[in-house]
């Protein structure tokens, strides 16, 4: 059980070290593992449809709101 | 503002449609490779998180203080804008990390203390939305909090041991990295003005709207 906590710990301190700045590779020297484009793509394909929902749900509220206004303002002429 | 609306959104979306290309003719970086992309797009939605927190924090202060519904409407359109950076945050960063990292997600400071930021964003949405009477003061007194969080969240990964990357990479990034991230930063701060000033519009015309039930009901 000791021997046991004290790898956890060792394992705690031996995490990789965080990157401090970032290198841009040597032409041709790229390799990847696990591919990487669908992540990247699916990154981007989410940042577009949150932020074209977003603009869609404003201009659905501002219509609606502005709507209502119209209705409360013939509703008053009307009386 | 009416008058730089217009431009304001034909700059903007010129330069968020434009922005994939640059970011496609950017370097690789070595040891992530076509992953680090995402970066371009993630780290400034962070950052835009970040600015309209304070942004809500501010205005909900300055409501608290001199009870102008100017601010309060402002903070409300911040607060949106934050859970919706906020959720492009959360959503590109496991991608991204699931490549770098091997995992999907971190328990680690910076993670933790940004996804409890969001948390926060949330919570003052459902305050306004279903707290009744009263709720724009409580959401006001949240929204600083939530500001208050805002200087460890950027400051977390110099304090603490962390998978994320150090707040160094962004001053320290190389020429063929440097100009496509700072064009992505712009195109999406630029599209928060945007979006922020057609929230602040909607927030306005429902001010209008209320104003006029109860002139109707007088």
């Amino acid at each position: 059980m000791l021997l046991l906590n004290r790898v956890l710990v060792a394992l705690a301190f031996f995490q990789p070290a965080p990157q401090g700045e970032f290198v841009p590779v040597t032409p041709g020297t790229a390799t990847e593992g696990l591919p990487a484009a669908p992540l990247v793509i699916a990154a981007y394909a989410i940042i577009w449809t949150v932020m074209m929902f977003y603009l869609w749900t404003i201009w659905r509220r501002i219509n609606k709101v502005e709507a209502d206004m119209r209705a409360l303002e013939r509703r008053k002429s009307a009386k | 503002m009416r008058k730089l609306f217009l431009p304001l959104i034909v700059v903007a979306t010129a330069m968020f449609a434009y922005a994939p290309y640059m970011i496609n003719e950017a370097a690789y970086e070595s040891s992530m490779g076509l992953v680090q992309k995402i970066f371009y797009f993630h780290a400034p939605s962070g950052m835009v998180m970040l600015v309209s927190a304070v942004v809500c924090g501010i205005a909900s202060a300055l409501y608290l203080w001199r009870r102008k519904p100017a601010d309060d409407h402002l903070a409300m359109a911040a607060a949106e804008l934050t859970v919706l950076y906020g959720l492009i945050v959360m959503l590109t960063g496991p991608l991204w990390a699931r490549k770098a990292w091997g995992i999907w997600w971190d328990w680690d400071a910076r993670l933790t203390m940004s996804f409890v930021g969001w948390l926060i964003a949330i919570s003052y949405l459902f305050v306004r939305k279903y707290g009744g009477p009263g709720s724009d003061k409580l959401g006001a007194a949240l929204a600083v909090f939530g500001t208050a969080n805002v200087p460890f969240i950027y400051l977390s990964v110099n304090f603490w041991r962390t998978l994320h990357p150090k707040t160094s990479v962004v001053p320290t990034l190389p020429p063929l990295i440097r100009g496509p991230f700072w064009f992505s930063a712009l195109a999406l701060f630029l599209m928060y003005l945007l979006l922020l000033t057609a929230r602040l519009h909607l927030e306005r015309q429902r001010a209008a709207l209320d104003a006029l039930y109860l002139a109707e009901e007088d």
